[in-house]
């Protein structure tokens, strides 16, 4: 089998723009599940609303699109009525973070066996480009015309405070690295939370100087850092400029979980 | 064999989920649901089953979603405040026509308002309180007995009907204790399966699709979106939402008289009392205390989909009183569907109507 053959190609064309990141990041999610052998009727794609949360609707297994902000409550229940059943959810950062913040550090506290693919495009694409959670600070959003004021979340640390087995984040830029972390996520038992930064060519980047998707692609790369040289920079006493990505494998652990395959 | 127990009729409401065969119960704590949960707690591990005490009552009613999904009977129960909160799902779930049960222990609102204190005031919010058209069941019970036999009934009309079924008691039939007798078994409906090659939402005859259970192997999508027959979204097209949100009102309001479950006395009566609830035990008590009076009685064990037919079963009807725990939810209803004159005859705030109340109200109109 290849990835390929987890979509659902009756439904194509997609409804993704041109240039979009989402696409780079189902590819590598479909490519992780591929390899850690599943099979599709024992497998479970759960989602919330936004451009990203449309992401189970290209793939052939059961799947659940649900309400705004409440896919992992909806996963939870499918998780603990059946641990049999593979259960990843696609969400975004407004979905996530905003509207599902509390279901988000209630997922990772109970650390339920699921494993989460946040697409983080620093926005809010589906609803045409407003402020999220995630936009950096002094980005231009529909509502945040004067550029962001508020401090921006960090999805990772958020996740590994309230409890979660493994975290991890990369980017659209970062292919291999980004599928060998979904699938470090996919064999973890507990909640696997991996975000991927990906680039909005239509919302974000449009409004904040990424004139083609590949612009933001290149900041990605650009501003990347590796979580362990972070770390060697810090113990050097070295400054890290404030607007580096730390990349990698932020947590991995093995605190008590819920819904395990038996 | 039939056991004799005495019990809380919030007991007996979990009790009727458990013989039902419910193995899924989520929720967060609320006055005066909260011992249906408690009950769950205690019940469902030690039988195999998944209690969850979620983090708010929208995660509640999803992770019930969830569950459903897995082919689980799985339930929840609440009262107004989270009652209110669900009300978002609760359209997912008629959307997706995903069979579940969600019990509401009324009490008095609006907001916080009386969280101790009986009402009937969520009727008209369990009927229309999340956004678009839709249908929905609601059953009513007004003893420990009923709330046992009704929220059993309610997985069988659920799973029937691939609906949201609510059990829309009030605080009194939740908190009181009484005498019930528990069968050996309650009948169990279950869900007709998808048969293979079907779309997934394709309706049968009755209107209602089989059941693709998640983990057999259809590979169904299942979105809150309007959806074709196949189950992708189409949210575009004129035709589809209308195909779809007609579909999904028709196939319980064509069966409405079919689901229709109430209970008549003295069908010739000239002035009927029509009830639901607990105000049922004040009626019975005046009716039973004064034996001349001549008064009817009406009372639902369904109240939606409302089965108008059953005013006509009083011919020579020239009142209908309606005693409710609210301003006059139902009897809006009833208004809506006879000509005969329907006197309000609310009493909230967490009192009971008494039967001389009830009288007085027989000779206001006599
Ligand atoms: C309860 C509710 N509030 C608001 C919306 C409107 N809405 C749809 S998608 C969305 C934001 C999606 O943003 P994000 O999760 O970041 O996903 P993206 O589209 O950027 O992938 C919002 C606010 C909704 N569908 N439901
Ligand atoms: S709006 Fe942004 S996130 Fe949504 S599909 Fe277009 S590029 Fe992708």
């Amino acid at each position: 089998m290849t990835f390929s053959d987890w979509l659902r190609v009756d439904r194509l064309p997609h409804i993704y723009c041109a240039g979009c990141g989402n696409g780079t990041v189902i590819n590598c999610t479909l490519s992780a599940v591929d390899q850690m052998g599943w099979k599709k009727e024992e497998t479970v794609f759960v989602s919330g609303i936004g451009c990203s949360s449309r992401a189970p609707g290209y793939i052939v297994t059961d799947s659940l699109h649900t309400t705004h902000g409440r896919a992992l409550a909806f996963a939870t229940g499918i998780k603990l009525a059946n641990p049999s059943l593979n259960v990843v959810v696609f969400t975004g950062d407004g979905d996530l973070a905003a509207i599902g913040g509390n279901h988000f550090i209630h997922a990772c506290r109970r650390n339920i066996d699921i494993t989460v693919v946040c697409m983080n495009n620093m926005i809010y694409g589906m609803t045409g480009g407003q402020g999220s959670p995630t936009t950096p600070r002094m980005a231009l959003s529909t509502t945040t015309p004067y550029g962001s004021v508020e401090p921006a979340f960090d999805l990772c640390e958020l996740a590994i405070a309230a409890g979660a087995n493994y975290v991890s984040r990369w980017t659209s830029y970062h292919v291999k690295e980004l599928t060998r972390a979904i699938l470090a996520g996919l064999r973890t038992p507990g909640l696997s939370f991996i975000e991927a930064l990906v680039q909005c060519p239509t919302n974000y980047g449009r409004r904040n100087r990424y004139r083609q998707a590949i612009d933001q692609i290149e900041y990605f790369k650009e501003h990347g850092m590796l979580v362990e040289k972070a770390r060697r920079l810090r113990e050097e006493g070295k400054e890290i400029p404030p607007d580096t990505i730390i990349l990698g494998e932020l947590a991995r652990r093995n605190r008590p979980a819920m819904g395990v395959k038996a | 064999m039939t056991r004799i127990e005495f019990m809380q009729g919030n007991v007996a409401s979990a009790e009727g989920a458990l013989a039902a065969g419910c193995t899924f119960f989520a929720g967060y704590p609320i006055t005066p649901s909260t011992e249906v949960a408690e009950h769950m707690a205690a019940k469902l591990p030690k039988r195999g089953g998944v209690f969850i005490q979620m983090e708010d009552e929208i995660a509640s009613i999803a992770a019930v979603i969830g569950a459903s999904w897995t082919g689980a009977r799985a339930m929840t129960a609440t009262s107004g405040p989270g009652f209110s909160l669900m009300m978002e799902n609760i359209g997912y779930a008629v959307m997706t026509e995903t069979p579940c049960v969600i019990v509401n222990i009324q009490r008095g609102g609006p907001s916080t308002g009386q969280p101790t204190m009986s009402a009937q005031a969520d009727m008209l919010q369990c009927r229309f309180g999340s956004h678009g058209d839709y249908s929905i069941i609601a059953l009513a019970p007004a003893s420990v007995q009923e709330m046992y036999e009704l929220t059993a009934e309610a997985f069988n009309l659920a799973d029937r009907f691939r609906v949201p079924v609510f059990v829309m008691a009030d605080e009194i039939v939740g908190h009181m204790r009484e005498r019930i007798e528990i069968p050996e078994s309650v009948p169990v409906v279950g869900r007709r399966p998808l048969e293979p090659g079907m779309l997934p939402f394709r309706p049968g005859e009755d209107l209602v699709p089989g059941f693709p259970r998640f983990g057999s192997g259809f590979g169904v999508h299942v979105t809150g979106l309007t959806h074709d027959e196949r189950g992708y979204p189409c949210a575009t097209s004129p035709k589809v939402h209308e195909d779809l949100v007609k579909r999904l009102v028709e196939k319980v309001e064509s069966k409405r008289h079919e689901i229709a479950d109430y209970r008549v006395t003295n069908p010739d009566a000239e002035i009927v009392f029509v009830t639901y609830g607990s105000p049922a035990r004040s009626v019975e008590q005046a009716i039973h205390d004064n034996p001349g009076l001549d008064i009817g009685h009406l009372r639902f064990r369904v109240v939606w989909p409302f089965p108008e037919k059953a005013l006509g079963e009083f011919r020579n009807a020239r009142a209908f009183i309606v005693p409710e725990q609210n301003l006059g939810q139902m009897a809006r209803e009833i208004e809506r569907h006879t000509r005969v004159p329907v006197i309000r005859l609310p009493r909230f705030g967490g009192a009971l109507h008494t039967p001389e109340e009830l009288v007085a109200a027989v000779e206001g109109v006599r």
